[in-house]
Formats: structure tokens, C-alpha cells, sequence
């Protein structure tokens, strides 16, 4: 089958019934998107599918409507995205592992809101679980990369 | 010292502790140190100095920070301690962690392992200290855990740094014709300040790799330092926030196969029969195979051509299992612990004055009494466990995020039956680690179904499902304490009963069968007997209870459990004392004036001597572990659909803070970590199967329930601290405290949840 993956046209030749997730990690050797759980339950493999934030593990190949951006989509010439510049410059990840899921979801509500209260960041990130209980800068970096996406 | 120079050129100078002390028994062995494993890994024209140190013609120099990175930051905070000495910025340096190796063992996580406070400075807790060090260089275990990396590292990393930077002055004073006192260095040069001439410490390097080193070095006093004391940029910053770091799960290598496992669900229990012709039958499934791994228990092993496909087939097997070798449900298991608790042999580690006599004295004042519980509790780290593995033409790799990577080499060649010097383990980042991944169960699954590959690697990844199954579990406990509280508010004497499995038992037990402890586990009782509270009668008992669910160590360990009962009861004393929180602690703490100040500190940050409004309420609690000093408040509101936790302060003393921002994080990460597990976290069995088996049975704090958490760092201690545990030990009790303050409501069984509602 043929998916559109940041910006590339790629061909797979898996069962439709494979997460997504798998067929990146595994198949298409995008290794940025993680695996936390399985069910939806931690966000660590979230990625954009037209730029909607869905968790890769539990939409098959067979469902993928439109084009997916995982973290690797968001800095394709190096350059990094606001968020993930306010991300460095907060110094927010500790072990890493669910931060591109983080990253991923930060991006899709800043785009949906530009300037969120406290309430939306809550509304929009609880789905992403960090076991390193970064949230307190999590919260701060999407702060500033609202305050960088409105100065550009 | 000529000999011994000439050894710690290619080897290390061994620290004074080292040196002194040692036993009769193999003291040559012991005398010994190790070779520098880098001398294997020198590329054409790069020379190394110690095992911390390379350093290449063209002056690329890479430094070795020889733990798990896992979250805390100690890959840069270790680097840096390297730097400064030798004189580098860290943005001119190549971090790696370089090989798993013995000369890379942690001392300083296995010299405070004994049953003796930190002040005990007795006889026999230093004899223990320093039959300890010595342990732990003969063990030799290459392992990241006990918040013990900065304190182990602290000195002997310096001194790498420091020798390394005068081997290479001398280099350069012999070339220039100068004596080396009239140099200087500057971020990787030497430099001649009158002559304005400058050396590179890569043109330097191979000269200075021939000169002896001196016998004695000293380090920069604290006002010189230029990278230590400052926050750092960490060096994993950039490849975290860009999807490109690389976790035991992301290992990619030429030909590899991928693979899972399927373990008995009644854990250590065997695998009566199997039919896999269904699942052999699936896509991209290459082999099946059946484990057995001793007191582990036995199982299945799926290698397929992807990681999905091994997972389906590992569900479309049809297995008949055997059962667990303990109860088969959490009361059952719970039965022994109540057992042990009321007539079980018992061992105090500290037992001053008379506390049974002066708690039975019913005319010394009032009695408070209190039973306190909590469960058994999974790491549940975000990367589930994983391990890639190669066996081909009698040599073995291993690839996997790991807190104990040379043990590896003991795994791999026990069940390979080959020389641990075939295996080679390579460590990657750590998805989180927690204690988990300090254990050899991944690696040796790996290794079982890499056996079976053909020479080709196979990456085995767990589902969470089996993740959460098939833990080493932080183990239930349960306190039973008591006071007497005069007539004038004095906390006369505290009398506390701890009954925990030991874990130290539970990990010697399927790592190294056969092993022995020699004293009692501190981890029973640790958190409550090691306290420095001025009580003159205090005992505090901890009963072993036999267990035969697995352990594992828990950040924080028996810390987490025990000071949530002796801090939570400390708070109930004070009030059957009618004294403040706050006030009472202080009472309790002024011989230890650096735990009182901290204390006092979070009291003035959280603005305890001023009322909160309505429907709030504040908790505090203190703990020492790991070498630092940790007192938190935590703030609570009624939000009508739940309690809010909504602000906590922690004043820390760690004695020297090497990194504010990294210590902040893990002040913050200790803290989210506590109160995740109050709000519902709690492991528990029927049939003999863990009942919780992924997120949505088993979760953990999120961002809408993350209070704002502000931290104060003090260096008051003369003594250098751990800075990865020691936040969350007083973080429950905290919360407990204030959950009392605002509904008058006494929590005394974890997780807290059992009792209120938190905000969903």
C-alpha cells in the first residue's frame, strides 16, 4: 500500500491490519515515533495524520486517511521547529522516550492554538504520559514556543 | 609508588580508600587495578590517559560518563566533571559511555549498603564501609543506581581530568623549552601566556601519554571552577527533542530479526505444554521457541521479521501454564506479611534508650498508635524492556539500555557457556529505568533467542502487557508504630515494626544463586531507622517476610514505602502533641542543623506561618536518603470533583549541587514519581497473574494533575549527595499531611486513592 510519510511517497508491502507504528518503526525505519503501550493509553507514539495528532499504535495501515508527519517530518532540513527549540532551550526531556510523542502532540495544538490557556495545554497534552514527570516544563515550553510561533 | 605510577598511567589512580584498609584474603587481587579497557579501543594516532579519557592527533578528545543515561542527566553532569579538570567546555568534548567494564564499578553504591545510618561512624559500620569498597572492586559491577554516580564519581573523576591536564603541560613544557609551572591550559590548549605560543591538546597528546604521571594530584578549589556549580546545556538535549536519540528499542543493524517473549503470567511458574501450529502458520514468523529460565519461570520465544508479528503470534500460541511459586492472591500473599508483623524475628537498626518500656508506660503520657500500609508497585518505564542480541562463530553481543551493562557479560556467558570475554555489551540511552533495568531478565532473553537466530541478531521487545506482568516489583510493607507524648508536648519515645520481604535477598536469589548476605537488609527498615529525629527512645524493628513474588529495587527503594509511614506518623504525633508540623520536626531535628534547615526552608518558600484560605490544605514531610536532605510541602485543594494537588516546594541539601537545572529536574521527576504513586498505582494478584497489565490499569500522574513545583537548593551538607531518589521518599507523605490539613481525614494506606479522589 501507499502512504504519504513527511512529504515522501512510501510503498509498504505489509497486512493492512498493522499499526502504523510498527510499519514505521519496523518497515520504514522511522524509529523517532516510540512504543509505549499498545492501546492508545500513553501517547508515546504520536504522530500528525493531516495534521491531527493520532496515536500511531492503534490506527492500522488500513486507516490511514491522508498524510502522516511523524518527528522526524518536523525538522526536515535541520531546522528545527519552534516547539522543538523552546523544548531545548527549557531543557525539558530526562529520559526522552515519550518526548517526540510530546513534541508531536505540542505541535498540533499550537497550530489549532496559537496562544493556550493553562487549561487547553492540560486538555491537550493528558494524553501524553511521561514517567520522568517532565510536565513542569513540558507546560513552560509550550509557552515559549507560542511566544516564538507569534514573533515569526 | 614508582610501580604503581606506572600502572595508573594506563590504568587509574586508585582513590586513598582503595589503598588503605584491605583483607587478607586475595589483598594482591584486590591491591590490583584494573586495566584501561579504552587501550581497546584507541583508533589510529588517538591516546587515552585513564579510562575516562581519548584523545585523537586532530584534537578531537572524547570523555567517557561510564552510567546509564536514564533520565537524570549524568552523562553531562560526569563529562563536566572531567572538563573542568582537564580544562575543556563541554561543547568542544565527545560524550560516550563508552565499554561495559569492571574498572567502571560503582564503590560509593555499595560502601552506604549497610545497615548503619550515615552518621554512624561506629567501629563496625566503618569496618563494614571499607570491607564494602573492597566488595565492591573485587564485584566490580559497572552499575547505576542508589543515587550513587555523582558520589562515587565525584573525586575520581576530577582526578582523571586533573591528570590528564598535567601530563599534558609537561608534554608541552618540554617541547617549548619552559618550565610547566609557567603554562597555562585553556578550553583543550596549552598555553604560553608571555610568548602568546599555544598547543593543542591533540598535538600534545601522544607526548604526554609517555610521561609518568604524579603520585599526587590536586583538584581546583570550588571558586575556580568554570563548568561545575553552573547548569549545562545537557549533552542528550538536541537528539531528545529531535526523535533521534537512540533507546535499546531503536537498535538497527544489518540482517536483524525481531523477536518477543511470552512469559508465564504466574510469574516463575512453568510451561506445562504449547501448540504454536497456528501461530507458525503467520506472517513473517521465522521460529518459536520454548524458554526456560530457571526462577525466572518458562515460557515461549517468538523471532518473526517484524516486532508486530511477533507479538500476534506470540498471542496465538495456546499454552497450558503451571502455577506461581507464591499465594495466588494479594490477601493471600499478604497473609505471611500480617504473620510476620505480629510474632516474626525481627532486627533493629537502631534501638536507643527503651522504647517498648517507655511506650508500655501507661502513666508517661498518651499513647498514638498507628498501622500504616502499601502495596506492590511496577517501574512501569515508557520504553518497555528490550534486548538485542548476536551469537555468532562463538562471540556474543549484546545491545540494551542497561544500569548493570558488564553484569550482561555474566549472563550471556553463563547461559552461552562461553568466556565473558566473547561477550561484548553495548549500552544505549534508557526509556527510563527506575531499579528495572539494573536486572538481567531482557538481556538473557535476548541472548536465549539470539541462540537460535543463526548468527543473525534479534531484537526481542516486550509487549507492555508482559512489561507490567513480569516485573520485579517494589514490595508490599507494613509499619505498625507507636509513641508516647508527655504531658508538655515532648515526644518521648517512638516504637515502629516494619515487616518487608528483602529485596537484596529477591535480586541475589535469580542473579546469583548462592550468595549470601552477611547482615540484616537495610532496605526493610531504611527511611525510618536511618532518620536523624532526636528521639532518646526509638527502636525501629524490621521483620523479614519470605516472598517469593520477585523484587526489585524501586527509585527510592525501602525509602518509598517507610517514610510515608514514620513521616506520616511524625505528623500525628505532633498533632496529638498539639504542636505544628513544622515546629515539632524542627524540635525533633536541632542536633542535625542541615536537615533543619531544609525544614525551615521549604516552611518560608511555602508560607507555612500564613493561614491558607478555604478549602486548601498543606502537608509536609522530610526525609534523608542517598546522602541529601530533602523537606517538601505539598498544597491541596477541594476542586469539588476531587482533591487538587496544587503546589509542592522542596528544599534539597545535597552538599555541592554540580548542576542546578539537572538537580531541579530530578527534584521535579522524584516528586511526580512519589505522587503517581498516590494517586492509584498499585500492583496486585488473583490466580496468581498481576492483575494490572498496562496504562489503563496501571497509570501514572499526567499533566493535568501536576502541581507546580517549586525547588530551593541548599549546600549546607559537608557531604556530597545523590540527587536521582532522595525527592521522592517524603514527596507521599507530604501529600498525605495535607490531605489530613484539609479533611481532617488520616491516610494511612498507599495508594492514597483508596481513601479520597483525586481530580481525573
Amino acid at each position: 500500500m501507499t502512504l504519504k510519510i513527511n512529504g515522501k511517497t512510501i510503498e509498504i508491502d505489509a497486512e493492512p491490519e498493522m499499526p502504523l507504528l510498527w510499519a514505521l518503526r519496523d518497515i520504514v525505519g522511522l524509529k523517532g515515533t516510540k512504543f509505549g503501550c499498545g492501546i492508545a493509553a500513553c501517547g508515546a507514539c504520536t504522530v500528525l495524520i493531516d495534521g491531527e495528532p493520532q496515536r500511531a499504535c492503534a490506527v492500522t495501515l488500513g486507516d490511514v486517511e491522508g498524510e502522516v508527519t511523524t518527528i522526524e517530518g518536523l525538522s526536515p532540513d535541520g531546522t528545527l521547529h519552534a516547539v522543538q527549540e523552546a523544548w531545548i532551550e527549557q531543557q525539558v526531556a530526562q529520559c526522552g522516550y515519550c518526548q517526540s510523542g510530546q513534541i508531536m502532540s505540542a505541535v498540533a495544538l499550537l497550530a489549532e492554538t496559537p496562544d493556550p490557556s493553562d487549561e487547553e495545554i492540560d486538555e491537550a497534552m493528558q494524553g501524553n504520559l511521561c514517567r520522568c514527570g517532565t510536565y513542569p516544563r513540558i507546560r513552560a515550553a509550550i509557552r515559549l514556543a507560542s511566544r516564538k510561533l507569534a514573533g515569526a | 609508588m614508582g610501580r604503581l605510577g606506572k600502572i595508573a598511567r594506563r590504568t587509574f589512580l586508585l582513590g586513598t580508600a582503595a589503598l588503605a584498609g584491605g583483607v587478607a584474603v586475595g589483598y594482591y587481587f584486590y591491591k590490583k587495578p584494573y586495566d584501561n579497557p579504552l587501550e581497546q579501543t584507541l583508533a589510529e594516532g588517538e591516546v587515552t590517559f585513564n579510562p575516562y579519557i581519548k584523545v585523537a592527533a586532530d584534537g578531537t578528545i572524547v570523555l567517557i560518563a561510564p552510567r546509564a543515561e536514564m533520565g537524570q542527566g549524568v552523562s553531562t553532569t560526569l563529562a563536566a566533571l572531567v572538563a573542568e579538570e582537564l580544562d575543556v567546555d563541554l561543547s568542544n568534548v565527545r560524550i560516550e559511555h563508552g565499554p561495559a567494564d569492571g574498572a567502571y564499578y560503582n564503590e560509593a553504591m555499595i560502601v552506604e549498603g549497610g545497615p548503619y545510618s550515615m552518621f554512624d561512624h561506629s567501629f563496625y559500620a566503618n569496618f563494614q564501609r571499607k570491607s564494602s569498597a573492597v566488595t565492591a572492586k573485587f564485584v566490580a559491577l559497572q552499575a547505576t543506581g542508589g543515587s550513587s554516580s555523582v558520589r562515587d564519581g565525584f573525586d575520581k573523576m576530577r582526578q582523571a581530568g586533573a591528570v590528564a591536564r598535567q601530563l599534558l603541560l609537561q608534554a608541552a613544557a618540554k617541547r617549548l623549552g619552559k618550565p610547566a609551572g609557567k603554562l597555562t591550559t585553556e578550553n583543550g590548549k596549552v598555553v604560553d601566556t608571555v610568548s602568546g605560543t599555544s598547543l593543542t591538546y591533540g598535538e600534545l597528546a601522544s607526548d604526554a601519554a609517555s610521561i609518568e604521571p604524579p603520585d599526587t594530584i590536586a583538584l581546583k578549589p570550588r571558586d575556580q571552577w568554570k563548568i561545575l556549580g553552573k547548569s549545562q546545556p545537557r549533552i542528550d538535549m538536541h537528539a531528545k527533542s529531535t526523535g533521534t536519540a537512540g533507546f535499546g528499542i531503536d537498535v538497527d543493524l544489518p540482517d536483524m530479526l525481531y523477536g518477543t517473549v511470552r512469559m508465564n503470567p504466574h510469574i516463575g511458574g512453568e510451561l506445562k505444554s504449547f501448540d504454536d501450529s497456528k501461530a507458525k502458520a503467520m506472517r513473517g514468523v521465522v521460529k518459536i521457541v520454548r524458554i526456560d529460565a530457571g526462577k525466572l519461570g518458562q515460557g515461549i520465544g517468538v523471532i518473526a521479521d517484524n516486532t508486530w508479528r511477533a507479538f500476534e503470534a506470540a498471542k496465538a500460541v495456546e499454552v497450558e501454564w503451571g502455577d506461581a511459586p507464591y499465594p495466588a492472591s494479594t490477601d493471600a500473599i499478604l497473609d505471611d506479611y500480617r504473620a510476620a508483623m505480629a510474632d516474626g524475628s525481627s532486627h533493629a537498626l537502631t534501638d536507643r534508650g527503651d522504647a517498648e518500656g517507655v511506650v508500655a508506660d501507661t502513666s508517661s503520657g498518651a499513647l498514638v498508635e498507628a498501622e500504616y500500609s502499601a502495596p506492590f508497585l511496577a517501574h512501569a518505564c515508557m520504553e518497555p524492556m528490550n534486548a538485542t542480541a548476536r551469537f555468532k562463530d562463538g562471540k556474543l553481543e549484546i545491545w540494551a539500555g542497561s544500569q548493570a551493562p558488564n553484569m550482561y557479560k555474566l549472563v550471556g556467558s553463563r547461559e552461552l557457556d562461553i568466556s565473558s570475554s566473547d561477550v561484548t555489551v553495548h549500552n544505549t540511552l534508557l526509556g527510563g529505568g527506575f531499579g528495572r533495568r539494573g536486572e538481567g531478565d531482557f538481556p538473557l532473553y535476548a541472548v536465549k533467542l539470539a541462540k537460535e537466530a543463526g548468527g543473525r541478531p534479534v531484537k526481542v521487545t516486550w509487549t507492555r502487557e508482559e512489561d507490567m506482568t513480569h516485573d520485579m516489583y517494589r514490595p508490599a510493607a507494613l509499619g505498625r508504630f507507636k509513641a508516647r507524648v508527655t504531658k508538655d508536648g515532648a515526644l518521648n519515645a517512638v516504637d515502629a515494626r516494619i515487616a518487608a520481604p528483602s529485596i537484596t535477598k529477591s535480586a541475589l536469589d535469580r542473579t546469583l544463586p548462592g550468595a549470601f548476605m552477611p547482615f540484616p537488609d537495610r532496605l526493610i527498615s531504611e527511611g525510618a531507622f536511618d532518620q536523624p529525629y532526636g528521639i532518646e527512645n526509638f527502636r525501629v524493628q524490621g521483620v523479614p517476610v519470605e516472598c517469593e513474588v520477585p523484587l526489585g529495587f524501586w527509585r527510592s527503594v525501602g525509602n518509598s514505602h517507610n517514610a510515608f509511614f514514620q513521616e506520616c506518623f511524625i505528623d500525628e504525633v505532633a498533632h496529638a502533641a498539639g504542636q505544628d508540623p513544622v515546629a515539632f520536626r524542627l524540635a525533633l531535628l536541632k542536633d542535625h542543623p542541615v536537615a533543619a534547615e531544609t525544614v525551615a526552608k521549604v516552611a518560608a518558600m511555602s508560607g507555612w506561618d500564613k493561614p491558607l484560605g478555604e478549602g486548601k490544605g498543606r502537608g509536609i514531610a522530610f526525609t534523608l536518603s542517598f546522602g541529601t536532605y530533602v523537606a517538601e510541602v505539598v498544597q491541596v485543594s477541594d476542586a469539588g470533583d476531587g482533591i487538587r494537588i496544587d503546589k509542592v516546594w522542596c528544599a534539597v541539601d545535597l552538599g555541592t549541587a554540580l548542576d542546578p537545572s539537572i538537580i531541579e529536574a530530578q527534584m521535579q521527576s522524584g516528586i511526580v514519581f512519589g505522587l503517581s504513586a498516590a494517586l492509584g498505582q498499585e500492583i496486585t494478584f488473583a490466580d496468581g497473574m498481576v492483575e494490572q497489565t498496562n496504562f489503563d490499569t496501571y497509570d501514572a500522574m499526567r499533566i493535568h494533575q501536576a502541581p507546580e513545583i517549586e525547588v530551593a537548593i541548599l549546600e549546607n551538607s559537608e557531604t556530597i549527595g545523590g540527587a536521582g531518589e532522595p525527592s521522592t521518599p517524603p514527596s507521599v507523605p507530604a501529600l498525605a499531611n495535607a490531605i489530613f490539613d484539609l479533611t481532617g481525614k488520616r491516610l494511612r494506606h498507599m495508594p492514597l486513592s483508596k481513601d479520597v479522589s483525586f481530580v481525573t
